[in-house]
């Protein structure tokens, strides 16, 4: 057992999934094989080699400092779920209490 | 005539419009009337744009009639993957949290195919944020494959794939995480090409794993597909990864087509236990045909490749759960729940839940896991080590021969349903793709005939040094072209899933319905 149900509850409150118990019954028995599976690159990655995080080396890349219009306020609030005054209507993001 | 149009290939009906024989608004039309006929069954489009589609080409028409000089592919149709934001069309990546999604401006690549005249017929199907390897985790349910209406087309570009195959496009573009292009381009009969990591703009590419997305081309034949790399790639200011060098030259080496004193290694690791015995039978011929071209064959060890796939299971879903973070139900997308008692986050967890298929969670998941603390290490670290061994595999691999090459998939196309259930077994249709992946060379799978035991599709791979894109072209065409005239006709002309096969191929016109199961209520109106 490399992931127990209630990890994956952890890991569903930690992703912002407000996933049914159902839901976490599968996904319990399926992360499980896979993270089990996953886990052989623990068996090559010694110590010493060094990770690689982008195929092809990359540097910071600078553009010139050019001033150019942004979208307008109209064209991105087309698209808002909820949109109030020209701003975007976001649920409350304080405790009652 | 109209039928005869879908037949053809991107290249001769660029001459056709250019030299004013048949008009790109008569070629738009064509292609439009097939999708209209056929992808009710096949399912590749999400959205068709037949009114900007018929605008593109009529600009086209008028550039030309004004004398004005025209793109190498201008007024040729293509696919375009519902991953690439388009202000004209919905841009869904597959998703319902993103259904109906309008984006405020183009990715770079929907930007230059719209430069180069080249006309975009609408949106293709794909799994979900472009997860999985058949269409079934797209939330607007399956693509299917057109050699056999009940498999898959393969993923996530698998909507790209079968839309080339059922010559609903002539050419289409798709995205490459794990093998997202080669896969289903190889399951489908087609070509499908994963450009070197940068070589291709992702401004604008709906986000899955940034280190690893790399847009790039499919058609049906080696040339088409070099001209539309050609005409989507190169430096782009506007992503950081962007490579700034000139494009390789892949047109004149899919034009050049010859494998003479080339050094060809096939690869241990990508074999065997495992692969279908039709594909492993087809790849061999492949590798013996190389071989009667002038190639100079032999096996190449890379030790590390077959812990490959774990790798990529572990950093794809770690970037994944980065990346789709921005899915919060605040500024745009679905919003589910919001009735003036619950808090934002509880939204944005009832949202997410509501708005995310099971793979799309699973990997978020899976990557949460992979990157916090006390696992990262162990997971994520360890990973990215596999990621380095799998690079020096490829730089060893590369001083000994100047390409690789191996099965582009293990098995041919699967039934739908078959693995929809079991990730770990659907997970096994990257195995080849993936390490080009994760160590960002360039790599391509061209058809080589089918598998005796099902009649379907396979695929060689072959992969080329990080930048040396034009060495894969020049095995891929040389393989067409003697395996072409080997066969006397296209490789499509035999697919049948919409009971139009072509029978010899030479019996019958191109278009023409084939003789055992025609429909006529189907083909005959073309």
């Amino acid at each position: 057992m490399s992931i127990t149900r209630e990890e994956v509850a952890h890991l569903a409150r930690l992703s912002r999934l407000a996933l049914s118990e159902a839901e976490l019954d599968r996904f319990a028995g399926q992360l499980d094989v896979i993270i089990a599976a996953v886990a052989r690159v623990q068996e090559v990655a010694a110590d010493g080699i060094p990770p690689t995080t982008h195929a092809v080396p990359v540097t910071n890349v600078f553009r010139e400092d050019v001033i150019v219009p942004p979208l307008g306020a109209d064209v991105v609030l087309d698209q808002a779920p909820a949109a109030e005054r020209g701003r975007f209507r976001v649920p409350r993001i304080l405790a009652e209490d | 005539m109209a039928s005869e149009l879908i037949r053809m290939t991107a290249a001769e009906l660029a001459a056709l419009v250019a030299s004013g024989d048949v008009s790109a608004v008569d070629v738009a039309r064509a292609h439009l009337d097939r999708i209209e006929a056929v992808d009710e069954r096949v399912h590749a489009f999400l959205h068709v744009a037949s009114e900007s589609a018929l605008r593109a080409a009529r600009a086209v028409d008028d550039q030309r009639a004004a004398g004005q000089p025209l793109g190498v592919l201008a007024g040729v149709p293509l696919a375009l993957k519902d991953v690439f934001t388009t202000t004209d069309m919905p841009t869904t990546c597959g998703s319902r949290i993103l259904e109906g999604w309008r984006p405020p401006y183009d990715a770079t690549v929907t930007k230059r195919l719209r430069r180069a005249g080249i006309v975009i017929l609408g949106k293709t199907n794909m799994d979900e944020f472009a997860m999985g390897s058949s269409t079934e985790n797209s939330a607007f349910g399956p693509s299917r494959n057109p050699w056999d209406l009940r498999r898959v087309p393969g993923g996530s570009s698998g909507g790209s794939a079968a839309a080339v195959a059922a010559f609903e496009a002539p050419l289409a573009v798709g995205t490459d995480t794990g093998g997202s292009i080669r896969q289903p381009g190889a399951v489908c009969g087609i070509v499908g090409v994963k450009p070197s990591y940068g070589g291709s703009s992702r401004y604008g590419v709906v986000a899955f794993a940034s280190s690893l997305d790399t847009p790039g081309p499919l058609a049906r034949t080696v040339l088409d597909a070099a001209l539309l790399h050609e005409a989507m790639s190169g430096h782009d200011p506007c992503d950081s990864t962007s490579v700034d060098a000139p494009v390789p030259p892949v047109v004149a080496a899919a034009r050049q087509a010859d494998v003479g004193g080339l050094r060809i290694g096939v690869v241990t690791e990508l074999g065997g236990e495992g692969y279908s015995p039709g594909v492993s039978a087809r790849f061999t011929e492949a590798v013996e045909l190389l071989e009667s071209l002038g190639a100079k064959i032999s096996e190449v060890s890379c030790p590390h490749f077959s812990y490959a796939l774990p790798a990529y299971y572990l950093i794809a879903p770690s970037e994944c759960s980065s990346n789709l973070a921005r899915f919060d139900a605040m500024r745009y997308g679905l919003r589910v729940g919001d009735d003036g008692t619950r808090s934002a986050e509880e939204v944005m967890s009832l949202t997410r839940a509501a708005g995310f298929g099971a793979e799309v969670k699973r990997r978020i998941m899976l990557g949460t896991y992979a990157l916090s603390s006390g696992y990262y290490d162990a997971y994520y670290g360890k990973a990215q080590q596999v990621r380095t061994l799998i690079t020096r595999d490829f730089d060893a691999a590369f001083e000994q021969v100047d390409v690789l090459v191996s099965p582009a998939t293990p098995t041919t196309a699967f039934p739908i349903g078959e693995r929809a259930d079991d990730p770990m077994a659907m997970y096994l249709a990257d195995l080849c793709t993936i390490p080009s992946d994760l160590a960002g060379n360039a790599a391509i799978s061209v058809p080589c005939g089918l598998a005796p035991e099902d009649g379907l599709p396979v695929g060689l791979q072959v992969m080329a040094p990080v930048l040396a894109d034009d060495r894969m072209y020049r095995v891929a065409a040389a393989v067409e072209a003697a395996l072409g005239q080997r066969r006397g006709h296209p490789l499509l002309d035999e697919a049948n899933g919409l009971g139009e096969a072509n029978g010899s191929g030479e019996a019958n016109g191109p278009g023409e319905a084939g003789p055992s199961e025609a429909r006529p209520g189907e083909e005959g109106r073309r």
